[in-house]
């Protein structure tokens, strides 16, 4: 069997024995800056324009509701089941679709809707990325089918950076299948190193911190 | 075997237009690199190569270890684990499961480690169809080649090619605007996408104690490929494995800037498991293939271990002289420039292509731009002495061991070496001064070979041996 032999041959090349066990790993790195949240705003601003992404900080919920229609006009959107857009007043936005629990369902609606809407669990704010974490609540393909993507999130929820997301989640696997980090909207450089946004993922990425 | 490809390598060095687009564009990603890692952006880019280093060395030293937990972490998630040999098991265990759920179309994203094994070549072949959905490798599958480097597969084609591939293979009007072009394949992608019964992926690392792998990419097709069919299917070589999560923090700051100079790609997927209860979209089937396909051959030797170490980020390609040159494909195998040419000799065996070794000019730019400290120059010179030892009979060989036979009896004769260094010097300074230049009964055989591309600057008046006897401070 292929997997007894490959573990077999890794073994013998290492000269270690079935099941003995390693020595320490070298301490995981980890270096935590503490920027206040103000600082924090400010830097996750400045990364996230610099990839051609737009941030908006909204002082109240009708700040941020405003954003999401006018950005909306008259189009359609999908938006996911998350509390916090439910709270926000997102979700009953005309327009906006929301409350797909069916893949099939969710798929079809995410490919024709113009505008995906999600929260996002975390921000990271010396790069501009967003962290979305695959749960009931939030969809893998809101964030990724439709050509403009709308993520609104908590300002307490703005870490400084990779480091803090590791601590404050040193295990993703044991809440979710699914975590992904946005840098700005989809890209690419592959013909003649010409960068064009929106590949296969949103061109547009707006951001509201609320 | 296969010797040095030298009528193609001197095609590439007289076309000036894909000269001018290797230089350009690994020239621009170089600078992207330095800008990224530079002392004010990265204050700490030297610990993080130091700590990457070290945890990689950890992880390969201990595989079988981090291996067996990855695999347990993968099934604790409703995943499976698949260790394959080489690439015929890997296109069994996939056709078989393709046939078993009736899928006839699968999508992939970039992944080297398929590249290796002609993954799509061998599903093709039993009717399975594979369509690469990176764009670059898009464009590269339409036009049936190989990548031309690792991050940047496409780099050798302009938009005028893209125009001619996309016209003939996909019977669109012509259209040389890169946006326009980026669109079509948007759109014919698109429907592959979601058609697709199974999506196929590479991995960048496997986390041991996640049971995860994580997928780095700009476009978001990895992200539809892992997302959108009901099977994912990620096929990594095992030396991808890292220990923990809290390890991407070094990674993941390595990594992007290294290969683009981005601080972190667009998309970076941590992927554990089929979509757990309750989640609404993701696969309902997660297989991870663990490939070997040489990587245990280089396992046993200590110091040989390190070629391992690499995340493919490509930044030794960008620097190396020699891949700014012959580009990627005058190297025999899918792993081009200083990384190719330490790991294909080391994976197929240094029989098979013994002159790649020598396709550096040991200039050391590779190892210094390694995020995880690969001793690449070093590597190619253990290499080589293998090669000696395996082909010692060589007719230039000969040549070269002679000359280093004489060389080494002056170094051990101060006196004559002296001698023999004014002599030159003389030489070189009345009227020779270019080596081309030098006397047509020298200018033969390997000699001409040698300094036909060579030149050496006019010799200082003063010796070092003389400035140093003169030196005031006696």
């Amino acid at each position: 069997m292929s997997r007894d032999d490959i573990l077999q041959q890794v073994r013998s090349a290492l000269g270690r024995k079935s099941g003995e066990a390693p020595p320490d790993a070298p301490p995981a790195r980890i270096r935590i800056p503490q920027p206040d949240t103000d600082e924090r705003i400010r830097s996750f601003v400045c990364a996230l324009e610099g990839l051609a992404g737009k941030a908006f900080v909204a002082d109240s919920v009708e700040e941020a509701r405003h954003y999401a229609a006018a950005l909306l006009e008259n189009g359609t959107a999908v938006a996911s089941n998350a509390p916090f857009l439910e709270q926000l007043g997102i979700r009953t936005l005309p327009g906006v679709q929301s409350g797909f629990y069916d893949r099939d369902e969710l798929r079809a609606v995410c490919a024709s809707a113009g505008l995906g809407i999600t929260g996002a669990d975390y921000a990271l704010s010396d790069t501009g990325t967003l962290v979305l974490i695959s749960s009931p609540e939030e969809a893998r393909l809101i964030s990724l089918l439709p050509p403009v993507h709308l993520a609104f999130v908590a300002r307490e929820n703005i870490l400084s950076g990779l480091d803090e997301l590791f601590a404050v989640l040193p295990m993703p696997a044991a809440r979710t299948s699914s975590m992904i980090l946005i840098t700005g909207p989809s890209r690419t450089a592959d013909i003649e190193q010409i960068l064009i946004r929106g590949v296969h993922g949103p061109g547009h990425v707006h951001v509201v911190i609320v | 075997m296969t010797s040095l490809p030298e009528a193609n390598i001197e095609r590439t060095l007289a076309d000036a237009n894909l000269q001018l687009a290797i230089y350009a564009s690994t020239g621009r990603l170089m600078d992207k690199r330095k800008t990224a890692v530079s002392a004010e952006l990265l204050p700490d880019y030297q610990e993080l190569r130091t700590q990457a280093n070290a945890v990689k060395k950890h992880a390969l030293d201990n595989l079988d270890f981090y291996l067996e937990q990855f695999e347990t972490n993968v099934q604790n998630v409703g995943g499976h684990v698949v260790y394959c040999r080489d690439g015929t098991e890997v296109a069994d265990f996939v056709l078989k499961l393709a046939k078993e759920r009736g899928a006839g179309l699968l999508v992939k994203s970039k992944s080297m480690t398929t590249e290796e094994i002609d993954l799509n070549e061998r599903l093709e072949h039993h009717g399975l169809h594979a369509v690469e959905t990176d764009l670059g490798e898009y464009i590269l599958q339409l036009a049936e080649e190989r990548p031309y480097h690792i991050v940047a597969p496409a780099l050798h084609k302009t938009r005028y090619d893209v125009a001619d591939i996309f016209t003939s293979k996909l019977g669109v009007e012509r259209e040389i605007v890169p946006e326009n072009q980026t669109r079509i394949a948007r759109e014919v992608l698109r429907e592959k996408f979601l058609a697709a019964d199974i999506g196929l992926t590479g991995a960048n690392f496997l986390v041991a104690d996640s049971g995860a792998v994580v997928l780095v990419e700009n476009e978001g097709n990895a992200r539809l490929t892992s997302s959108a069919p009901k099977i994912h299917i990620a096929v990594a070589g095992i030396e991808k494995i890292i220990p923990r999560a809290q390890d991407l923090a070094v990674f993941l700051k390595l990594l992007g800037r290294s290969a683009t100079g981005q601080h972190l790609t667009v998309y970076t997927s941590f992927l554990s498991g089929p979509r757990r209860n309750g989640e609404i979209d993701g696969p309902d089937e997660f297989y991870v293939v663990l490939l070997d396909n040489g990587r245990t051959r280089l396992l046993a030797d200590n110091e040989k271990r390190q070629s391992l170490y690499c995340i493919r980020c490509g930044a030794c390609l960008n620097i190396c002289p020699v891949y700014r040159k012959i580009g990627g494909h005058n190297y025999p195998w899918v792993y081009s420039g200083p990384i190719g040419a330490i790991i294909t000799p080391q994976y197929q065996g240094i029989g098979k292509n013994p002159w790649l070794p020598y396709a550096s000019s040991l200039c050391g730019a590779c190892a210094e731009v390694c995020p995880v400290k690969i001793d690449i120059p070093k590597l190619l010179l253990d290499l080589r002495s293998e090669v000696t030892a395996t082909h010692p009979k060589d007719q230039k060989s000969r040549i070269e061991r002679m000359s280093f036979r004489v060389w080494s009896w002056l170094m051990t004769k101060p006196k004559l070496f002296e001698m023999a260094g004014m002599a030159a010097s003389t030489a070189l300074a009345n009227g020779c001064g270019w080596l081309r230049n030098v006397p047509a009964p020298l200018n033969i055989g390997p000699l001409r070979a040698w300094i036909s591309q060579r030149d050496l600057p006019v010799p200082p008046p003063k010796s070092f041996r003389q400035l140093w006897r003169t030196r005031p401070n006696k």
